[in-house]
């Protein structure tokens, strides 16, 4: 029994991440049905920046606004400088950020090495919680589920209820009529890509706090969202809850009841969404 | 119809530049490994042979089929640790049966795995192909990872060796060098032939307009899962000669870093055409080896990703469609000196035009 609450809740944890990841992926590529293979490279330079901002400032707060930040103005650049210059050509973008992706992964490992990295968090989230059946649970990673609840709430109240939200979801689904319409649909983009990339790079420093950072885990999370969106839909945040809730708790019960093949259950998901419902769980035909 | 050009002086008739074409290049790929170091057969000759047989997969399905899989060198992975098991190792794990029946096994279960891709993959179209192969690859690369049982996990397999048939030792440079060559001319001569096949032209139409070829009655998704099988068939071949080169195969093999290397091949050299991937092996390897003499031998990826930027941002059809560029411009270049110089009632206004050699299309 212990086992089993403790790797339910380990996977619930590992979903909170993954949906904070993924979640800014699927917007992105709902929006501007652009595949950003470079999403994983943005989680580890967030996370590497906000190491370097926490380190130096001692605080961890400062680091988690360091990662958003960094993520949301990578995210902006690539946006203008790559993107909008070749509008309707997915192909050609999709390449663009797998060249990216490839010298993103090598420059940051001549900057921070192949060292793996553990941020400093405040007191307060050392240690752990009584919680039944486990005794006690790490308090940061409570935390890391806590903020990835908020974020998903805050992320759905900003898409149903604000002006700029109302703009994304319509242009999710008809681009051509938002931007006749009148609406400034590049600055629609640039949002976008912006909270998309942002949260990538805050997941960078949260993940970077609960587990650790080292060169790698841009692919581990590039394909942990690449397999979420297959699964929740594209485009569709409820979606990113769903199959990041999904494929963690797969990963977390494959891990811990049949260790050497925990990564077929994961694939199993995905083929079986794919067969049934090839366009995910909450995405539109 | 022979046309001025055919008989001008000093330019070869239309129906004799692909046999002279054909020709040399037979002639420069057999002596090449002959009059040149070791070194230069083994490493850079027949490295760029069989990554180009892997890429010319790729090739083939994202050129003809327009799917565009990230799982090729995957597949080979599959064929070449199927070779590591089946066909014996340093570890003595598996039957360690001949090669004879080691490597159809391991082409067969290549073919097998990329016909489960196939099936999997053509749920979706587009842009999601490229999504779900790719989660397809990463997935393989974990699981070889982790599991002992069956791929030994983060050390792989060592000590697999060509074998010594007709009394030659395979594993020689130069004899591994024809090995190379006989696969890629194979399977460079079995994309030609497909491409200009019933089957190849269907493909192209799907390619083109899948709605209008279901429409005409084609059956669209058999076709693009029997594409995928057959770049499969091919990148299992590559999969196998890649295993024997480096004796070994580990989870490094099928990593994030091999698999997008087949990509950054495939469209450095250009994607429309067959020869196109076997171009790219060649920078790609060259630039491997001797990036060491320019830069750090660590910052290679930081060289090869903007190599592949670059390609990617200025010349979509790789440096093939730098080069097709070029002739036109030459042609035309000749083609007006030429007009200028004859007699102005006899010039004909079209005829020029059409001794410029067409760009090749998406034919």
């Amino acid at each position: 029994m212990k086992l089993f609450v403790l790797t339910f809740l380990n996977g619930l944890t590992l979903a909170g991440l993954y949906f904070l990841v993924a979640s800014g992926f699927t917007l992105v590529f709902g929006l501007m049905r652009n595949v950003n293979l470079a999403h994983g490279s943005l989680y580890l330079l967030g996370a590497y920046i906000g190491f370097e901002v926490g380190d130096r400032t001692g605080s961890w707060f400062l680091a988690v606004v360091a990662g958003f930040l960094s993520g949301a103005i990578f995210g902006v650049l690539l946006q203008i400088l790559v993107f909008r210059r070749m509008e309707g050509q997915e192909l050609r973008q999709t390449m663009v950020t797998i060249g990216i992706s490839i010298v993103a992964a090598d420059l940051m490992l001549a900057i921070w090495t192949g060292e793996t990295y553990q941020f400093e968090p405040p007191d307060w989230l050392y240690g752990g919680t009584p919680l039944p059946f486990v005794k006690i649970y790490p308090t940061i990673r409570i935390m890391v589920l806590v903020v990835s609840v908020v974020v998903g709430v805050a992320l759905w109240l900003f898409l149903t209820r604000t002006r700029i939200g109302m703009m994304i979801r319509a242009g999710v689904d008809d681009r051509g009529m938002l931007s006749a319409s009148g609406v400034n649909v590049q600055r629609v983009f640039a949002t976008t890509f912006a909270v998309g990339a942002g949260l990538a790079g805050f997941a960078g420093v949260v993940g970077g706090s609960a587990l650790s950072i080292s060169p790698g885990e841009d692919t581990r999370y590039l394909l942990a969202s690449l397999i979420v969106v297959i699964v929740g839909g594209m485009g569709s945040v409820p979606g990113a809850a769903i199959g990041a809730l999904m494929i963690g708790l797969a990963e977390q019960f494959g891990l811990a009841y049949s260790p050497t093949y925990s990564v077929v259950y994961t694939f199993l998901i995905m083929v079986a969404v794919l067969a049934i419902r090839p366009q995910g769980i909450m995405g539109r035909a | 119809m022979s046309t001025v050009a055919d008989v001008m002086p000093g330019t070869t008739p239309r129906w004799l530049r692909p046999v002279l074409t054909y020709a040399i290049a037979a002639i420069a790929l057999v002596i090449y490994p002959l009059i040149v170091p070791d070194f230069w057969a083994f490493q850079i000759g027949a490295q760029s042979l069989f990554l180009g047989v892997i890429a010319l997969s790729l090739m083939f399905l994202g050129g003809y089929g327009g799917m565009v899989s990230l799982a090729q060198m995957t597949i080979a992975g599959v064929a070449g640790y199927l070779v590591a098991i089946i066909g014996g190792n340093s570890l003595n794990f598996g039957p360690a049966w001949p090669w004879w029946a080691a490597v159809p096994i391991a082409i067969a279960g290549g073919t097998l795995a990329a016909t489960l891709v196939g099936v999997i993959a053509v749920r979706t179209a587009g842009i999601y192909t490229i999504m779900i192969t790719i989660a397809i690859a990463m997935a393989f690369f974990y699981l070889a990872q982790q599991n002992y049982t069956l791929f030994n996990g983060h050390s792989g397999f060592a000590s697999i060796l060509p074998p010594h048939v007709f009394g030659i030792d395979w594993r020689t440079p130069i004899a591994f060098y024809f090995l190379s060559l006989l696969v890629a001319v194979l399977s460079y001569a079995l994309v030609l032939y497909l491409s200009r096949s019933t089957f190849g032209i269907a493909l192209q139409g799907i390619r083109d307009n899948a709605r209008r070829m279901r429409a005409l009655g084609f059956n669209v998704t058999a076709h693009r899962v029997a594409a995928y099988a057959m770049a499969g068939f091919i990148a299992s071949f590559g999969g196998v000669l890649l295993v024997w080169f480096n004796s070994r195969i580990s989870p490094g093999t099928v990593d994030t870093g091999p698999i997008f290397d087949i990509l950054v091949i495939a469209v450095l050299g250009g994607m429309r055409r067959p020869i196109g991937p076997f171009v790219g092996a060649v920078i790609f390897v060259l630039l491997e080896n001797f990036a060491i003499d320019f830069i750090d031998r660590e910052r290679f990826n930081t060289l090869i990703g903007l190599c592949f930027l670059a390609i990617v941002l200025f010349s979509p059809d790789g440096v093939l469609g730098l080069w097709d560029r070029l002739t036109v411009l030459i042609d035309r270049a000749g083609a007006a000196n030429r007009m200028l110089q004859r007699p102005i009632g006899n010039a004909d206004r079209t005829q020029p035009a059409a001794t410029g050699r067409p760009i090749p299309g998406r034919r």
